[in-house]
Order: structure tokens, then C-alpha cells, then sequence
């Protein structure tokens, strides 16, 4: 038996693949949002189509909630292995809700097992059985004391397009079959003010793409970055975006290069293995210039590893990729709100200083779900430097002092716009003397120096908890939720840094944040410690402790505020 | 004015080499179609490789896109599909078409991707000093085979056709005049255009003599389908037809695409 804290709501659903345990707990975290709750979203399930168990967690509560819990409040079985794969995870006081139970569950959890004829009801409404989910959400309504008008007129807009009558009529009457029943759960989480939207951060890091002027996207499908693909193919209509699937990652990577140079905003999107594959074409956008976003979601490896699973063990690799030295940017947001302007900034960066842009996310951000505040409105389309001065003498790649060429693109009058992957003199053409060399390169590096100078205005670390404290906790990506969730059970005052810029790498900001600090805990999921050892490259500091997790799962809130209080 | 599409670099292949000869009938042909108002020579954009061909895109005064070694077609489709007023050609080697990225030049045929390719094919790696390459006969004795290639050589024509090329012709560098009116009719056709160009390699593989005892210009106008192309493509023994094989007009992708 776990012990679930008061300020958290946890919901578990389990059922076979196919059986729509993530659909519910989507469906569930919508209608939270829409009553305004903080929730956060999970789902579990291995690379298989149909059978092995799929798992959704759904974490609420009235403050932001960063990342699930594993004590669960209530727990839908979907099928009867869900009980028994889940019973070590129930908290006091929790309920379970399945078609039938066992004996000895029935001995275990007493009155808190209630029966929901699920199957039984959609058999006989000749509906599809996916939808049985519906009832045993309008039960857990009732469960939270969520109000009924309330409850109907969020469901409305989730099934919006998906049979809304069939699903409204079987939560009503798992709503009704509760109130029968006049069971209501001990614990209350009341809602906050402020609505928000439950997205998953592959989603919206598509959307901070299209509200800085997308106009394709190019992408092989891979999880965990597959959904980006997904949800910008269903963009299209009604809109001058368009979506590209070719037949490999070289394909795909060598296709936006030539979009690119052709002047339409283009990004791309892969697994880090996937991305794997486009190595000699990321170092071809650094040689010729091009602005190019692109989206990796780290999974578990090495090779196909586990391919539904998390890991953090490609920040090295990401950032050192493509062969040569060319400058990039690599932005790893922590969660699926900061991947929307991370989407956004990443389109802007890489026009305006021509260059490639990798946003360094993994499973966890991509297919997890929270709440979010997405600011369309906020975003601004930067252009980057086109070329005014056109004609005879137009050179692609103009030395300028701060490195960056105005741009032309083909189909201007009297005005030749070349580029290459050999190295280049200003005007496109190959060169292979030392000095025009050293020159272009320079010309190239000279970029990084004016992004350098432009970091104060970039969020490039973010800080939180105690700003003055001793004790410092760094972190990236997705390690964010955990760390942040966990925060709320640490018992010492501490400081939270996460590192979002991982090149150029903030050494001013960082240097600022963690010098004279007396215990630095670098938390993250991978064997080698990766931040720890980048933050010591780039600074000369050395953290004093590192929490690394490289199961392929990620953190649990609880259990590593527990292991931070341990060591501090 | 006459368009001057030579440019300040100095051409670096072996004195006499046939790429000189695909470069004038290339820059003749662009001049034609540029003259008879065909061609908006601001809309050109010529691709290229890596290889001995690949250096043509610095020769020609036009914009260029030259590309990684085997991966120019994909960057080809993707410069028409963000602007379908371009007309965007690339030249390839038969290494960097037929051996590294293969499968691009098969799924741009599939598509029907309005693109133009001319394979400059000298069935040697000649950039890298003289390799075998997947266009290399059997028994071709070279730094990598020293005892002769064990390998059968690549046919594109079967496969390219089968996967839905919609213009299919082949040349020879020597007749520059012939090979001038083939690049003219790959680029007027609307779809993707294949153009295998033989190019005998005077340093590495000179096949100069064999090939003028054999190619001929075969008469008639293209076949009506493309099985009927892969008949009349077909190095018959001894004799090596040259023309143009098969020319239908079917969607493009990029029209799909952007419609």
C-alpha cells in the first residue's frame, strides 16, 4: 500500500493494447482542464500493436502538476490482469473500478472495489467496446464530486468528432450508477482559476512551429517523434502547410536542405536513431548555411533499444553531431508548454542566423500530456536577413562582421545564388586555398560570437525554489517534471537550475547560478551523467552529487525527493 | 545579349575529357531554351553531386545547388516543392546515382517528381582515382578489383522505368549536338526526366573506341508504354541504342502536392 499525498489526485487506467487506456486518460485530463484542474498525463505501453498492457496515469491537482505520481487514488481495470499489475501501487483509501473482481481483490479492497458493468453495457448498446472507458469516467465524475452540468458540457468537447452521443450516454450512466451507490472519495482536490489546455508536448511543439510561419515539414515516421508528423499532417487543409513523408531519414534531411535554399521555412523531425541517420547532412546545413529546425525525441538505447521507452543519453551525442565544426543551437525544453515556444524560437533562431536548430526532447515530452498556456498571439516571425542588394554581385555567403549573409533565393532577376557542401568562396563557387578557407570558417564561427551576445535575451536557464540557497539541483529536458514535482517533498529550501541552452552552452548564467554553491545534485536519465560532465567542460565546476536513472523509466517524484533529502 | 554562362572558375577536368562536352551542350541547351523564352534564366537551378561531373555546377553561371555525395535528388524535389516556378535540373554520377543513394533516384521516379536528371555515366569512380563502380562490367580490373570485379553491372533503365519515370533517354557525350536537343526535351517535359549520359573516362576507363563502334541512334519517336521502353532501351549485344525511350505527361508530385 502507498501513501499518496494530500494536494495530488492520481488516476491509473490499464487495459490491453487497442483497449483505449490512453484515449481515457486524454479524454479524463481534458475534462480537468476544463474544470480548471493542473493535470499531467502518462502513458506506458510497448511497441506492439495489439495485446501487452497499456498503462495511462493522470496526476491533478490545483497547483501545476510537473510530473504523474505512482500511488494511485483510483485505478480502472480494463481487463483483470490490470489489478494485479497495479496492486502494489494503490494508495489507502483507493478505488478500484473493473467489470468483475476476484475473490481475493474483493478480500483486499472491501467496499472499495466497485463493480461497473463496463463490457456488459456497451454489449448491449451494440456500441464499440473502446467505449466502455466513458462509463467508468463518468463514474469517477461522480467519485470526485465534479459536478454534473459541468461534467457534460466538458465531455462535449472532448469527444468533439468522436461519437459524443454514445460516450456522454454511458459516463451518464456511470455517473448515475455512483450516485446510486452515494460513493464519494475521501479525499477533495479543489480546482485552480486559471484554464488551461491538456497537450502533449510532441503536439505542441508543432504548434509553436505553425505560429512561426512553418510552411513544411518533412519527417519518416519514428516514435517517439512520429505524432509531430501526425498532427501537422492534419494541419494541411485550409492552409499553405505542407507535410512530406519521403523514404528515409537521408531523404528527409537532404529534401529540407533544398526547401530551405529555395526560401520556404522548413523543419524536420526523428528519433534520435533516425537522426542518427541524417549525420552528413546536418554537418551540409551547417556548410551551407541553411536554416533548418530539427526535432529530436530521444528514446531508450543504444540501436532500437526500447523504442516506447524514455532516456536522456543523447544530449552528447546531439550536440556534438554532423562532422566538422560549423556553429548550430540545441534548445532542450523540459516540458510540452516550454516545447511550443521552443517550436517558435527554434524556426526564428535558425532564419535568423542561418543555421541549424535542434530541439533535444524524449518520449517523456513528446506522448506526456499536461496542462499548458500556449500564447500563440506571443509569437513574432523573424525573417532573418534578406538580401536587398541583388544582382551581378549578390555572393550567398558575403563575409560580414557578425557572420551572417544576406539572403537571396533562386527565381530573383539578374541575381545567381549558389550553394554547396564543399567549402565555398562568397559567391558559391568551391575553393580549396588555405586562407579563403580559414576565412569562410571564421565568417561561419563568427555567428556563434552574435548569438553569443544575445543569450540575455533567450531563456536559456531557468531557475526555481530558493534563489539564494546552498543546496542546488540541476537538471534538463523532461527530468524537469520530477524534479519540479518532487520539489514539493523536498524538506530543505533549494535552488532548482534547469538547463535549457545546451549550445551555445549560457557559460555566464550557469558560472552565476552554481559557483560558491555547497552541494550541486545533477539529476538525469542516463548512465554517464552527461550535464554533469558538460557543465564541468563549459565552466570548471564539478557537481558534488549525481542522481542518474537509465531503466528507460523515468523519475518518480516521490522517490526522489526522498533520495534528494537523503543527501542533503 | 547572348547569356554568358561561363564563370571565373577554372575547369579542373583532364584535358579532353567528355564532361567538357556534356558542359557545352548543357550551356547550349539552357541558352536555347533561355533564347526561345522557354527558360526564365533566373528560375534555373542546376544540381550536382560529388564526383568528377559534380564540378559542372561551378562552371555554369546559373544557381546551383551541389549537393552531398548520392543525396542530390531528394534536395532536387525539395527546391521544386517550395517553388514550382523553378526548373531544377541535377547532374549525378553513375556512383553517385546508382551506388551511394540509390533509392532516391527510384522513389523521385515514383513520384513523378518534376525534376531533371542526367546521369553522367563513365562507369568508373573517377574522383577517387579509379575504382570500380556499380556501372563497371565484369572482370573490370581496377585498385579495388585487382583480380577483376566479380559484380554484374547496374541496368537503371528497367528499374527506373518500372518505378514510373516518365521521360527515359540516353545519350552520348561525344555527339554534342544530339545531346543537346536530349537535355532540351528532358527539361521542356513536365514530370521527372531521366537522362543517362555515356561518358567515357579517358584517365581511368577510356571506352571511347568501344562505345563509338557501338552506339546508334535509334529512329522513331518513343515507345507507347513502358515495357515496350525497356525493349527498345535494351543494350542489344553489340549495339547500344541511344534516344529517347519513353516520354508520357501524368501528374507531378509537387502539382499534388501544392494543389
Amino acid at each position: 500500500m502507498r501513501k499518496s499525498h494530500d494536494s495530488v489526485f492520481t488516476i491509473g487506467i490499464g487495459g490491453a493494447a487497442g483497449d483505449g487506456a490512453r484515449e481515457a486518460g486524454n479524454t479524463l485530463g481534458t475534462i480537468l482542464a476544463e474544470l480548471g484542474y493542473e493535470s499531467f498525463v502518462s502513458f506506458t505501453y510497448p511497441s506492439l500493436i495489439r495485446g501487452g498492457h497499456n498503462f495511462a496515469r493522470l496526476t491533478f491537482s490545483k497547483e501545476k502538476v510537473y510530473s504523474d505520481h505512482e500511488a494511485l487514488d483510483v485505478l480502472i481495470a480494463l481487463n483483470e490482469e490490470s489489478i494485479g499489475l497495479h496492486r502494489n501501487e494503490l494508495a489507502s483509501y483507493a478505488v478500484v473500478f473493473a467489470d468483475l473482481f476476484e475473490q481475493k481483490d474483493l478480500a483486499a479492497l472491501g467496499n472499495n472495489a466497485v463493480a461497473l458493468p463496463m463490457a456488459a453495457t456497451v454489449k448491449d448498446m451494440n456500441v464499440p467496446a473502446i467505449t466502455r472507458n466513458s462509463m467508468a469516467l463518468g463514474a469517477i465524475c461522480y467519485l470526485l464530486d465534479l459536478d454534473f452540468e459541468l461534467m457534460q458540457t466538458a465531455l462535449q468537447k472532448a469527444f468533439n468528432g468522436k461519437q459524443p452521443e454514445t460516450n456522454i450516454k454511458l459516463a451518464d450512466m456511470g455517473y448515475q450508477l455512483l450516485k446510486e451507490k452515494g460513493f464519494k472519495h475521501k479525499k477533495k482536490i479543489s480546482p485552480s482559476p486559471e484554464k488551461k489546455e491538456l497537450i502533449d508536448g510532441n503536439s505542441a511543439l508543432a504548434k509553436g512551429l505553425i505560429a512561426a510561419g512553418l510552411d513544411f515539414y518533412v519527417a519518416y515516421p519514428m516514435t517517439p517523434a512520429t505524432s509531430i508528423l501526425h498532427f501537422l499532417a492534419s494541419k494541411q487543409k485550409d492552409s499553405s502547410l505542407r507535410v512530406i513523408q519521403p523514404e528515409s531519414e537521408l531523404s528527409v534531411i537532404n529534401m529540407a536542405l533544398g526547401i530551405a535554399y529555395a526560401g520556404k521555412r522548413v523543419a524536420i523531425g526523428s528519433a534520435s536513431g533516425g537522426f542518427a541517420l541524417m549525420q552528413e547532412a546536418v554537418s551540409c546545413a551547417g556548410m551551407m548555411e541553411a536554416p533548418l529546425v530539427i526535432a529530436v525525441s530521444q528514446r531508450q538505447a543504444p540501436a532500437t533499444g526500447l523504442p516506447t521507452y524514455s532516456s536522456q543519453t543523447d544530449l552528447r551525442f546531439v550536440i556534438h553531431s554532423g562532422h566538422g565544426e560549423f556553429p548550430k543551437i540545441v534548445i532542450a525544453p523540459g516540458d510540452p508548454e516550454e516545447s511550443f515556444y521552443a517550436g517558435a524560437e527554434a524556426l526564428n533562431l535558425a532564419w535568423r542566423y542561418q543555421l541549424p536548430v535542434i530541439i533535444l526532447i524524449d518520449k517523456i515530452i513528446s506522448e506526456h500530456a499536461s496542462t499548458s498556456l500556449l500564447k500563440a498571439d506571443k509569437i513574432k516571425i523573424d525573417h532573418g536577413s534578406v538580401a536587398t542588394e541583388l544582382g551581378e554581385k549578390y555572393g550567398r555567403y558575403q563575409i560580414t562582421s557578425d557572420g551572417i549573409s544576406p539572403m537571396a533565393f533562386p527565381g530573383t532577376p539578374n541575381t545567381i545564388v549558389k550553394t554547396t557542401s564543399y567549402e565555398h568562396n562568397e559567391i558559391g563557387i568551391t575553393i580549396e586555398e588555405a586562407g579563403p578557407t580559414k576565412a569562410m570558417l571564421n565568417k561561419r564561427f563568427a555567428k556563434t560570437e552574435t548569438i553569443i551576445k544575445s543569450l540575455d535575451h533567450h531563456e536559456t536557464v531557468k531557475i526555481y525554489g530558493n534563489r539564494s540557497s546552498n543546496d542546488v539541483i540541476v537538471f534538463w529536458g523532461s527530468t524537469k517534471g520530477p524534479v519540479l514535482e518532487a520539489a514539493k517533498y523536498i524538506k530543505k529550501s533549494v535552488k532548482f537550475v534547469q538547463i535549457i541552452w545546451m549550445d551555445p552552452f549560457d557559460v555566464k548564467k550557469v558560472t552565476q547560478e552554481l559557483s560558491g554553491a555547497k552541494n550541486i545534485i545533477c539529476v538525469e536519465c542516463n548512465h554517464d551523467g552527461q550535464l554533469a560532465a558538460l557543465i564541468r567542460e563549459k565552466t570548471g565546476i564539478a557537481v558534488t552529487e549525481k542522481i542518474l536513472k537509465f531503466d528507460s523509466r523515468p523519475f518518480e517524484p516521490v522517490s526522489l525527493a526522498e533520495e534528494i533529502n537523503k543527501k542533503i | 545579349m547572348p547569356l554568358n554562362l561561363s564563370t571565373i572558375s577554372k575547369i579542373t577536368w583532364c584535358p579532353g575529357c567528355p564532361n567538357s562536352q556534356i558542359l557545352v551542350a548543357m550551356r547550349q541547351a539552357i541558352s536555347a531554351l533561355a533564347d526561345s523564352g522557354t527558360l526564365k534564366i533566373e528560375n534555373l537551378v542546376a544540381g550536382a553531386g560529388i564526383g568528377c561531373h559534380g564540378k559542372i555546377s561551378d562552371y555554369l553561371n546559373t544557381n546551383a545547388f551541389t549537393a552531398l555525395h548520392g543525396r542530390l535528388i531528394p534536395s532536387l524535389t525539395g527546391i521544386k516543392c517550395a517553388n514550382h516556378d523553378l526548373t531544377v535540373i541535377g547532374m549525378v554520377g553513375d556512383g553517385d546515382a546508382y551506388s551511394e543513394g540509390l533509392e532516391h533516384i527510384i522513389h523521385a521516379a515514383r513520384r513523378n517528381s518534376d525534376i531533371k536528371i542526367f546521369v553522367h555515366d563513365n562507369q568508373v569512380f573517377a574522383l577517387t582515382q579509379g575504382q570500380a563502380s556499380s556501372e563497371s562490367p565484369k572482370g573490370f580490373k581496377s585498385k579495388t578489383t585487382p583480380a577483376g570485379s566479380i559484380e554484374e553491372p547496374f541496368d537503371a533503365f528497367p528499374v527506373l522505368l518500372s518505378s514510373g519515370a516518365t521521360f527515359a533517354a540516353r545519350s552520348y557525350a561525344g555527339d554534342i549536338a544530339r545531346t543537346k536537343s536530349i537535355i532540351e526535351a528532358a527539361i521542356k517535359h513536365k514530370g521527372f526526366s531521366f537522362v543517362e549520359i555515356i561518358q567515357p573516362c579517358i584517365t581511368f576507363f577510356d571506352t571511347r573506341d568501344y562505345f563509338k563502334e557501338r552506339v546508334f541512334w535509334r529512329e522513331g519517336g518513343p515507345a507507347e508504354n513502358q515495357f515496350k521502353a525497356m525493349e527498345l532501351c535494351k543494350k542489344d549485344g553489340e549495339k547500344i541504342p541511344l534516344g529517347i525511350f519513353y516520354n508520357v505527361e501524368k501528374p507531378t508530385f509537387e502539382e499534388q502536392l501544392l494543389k
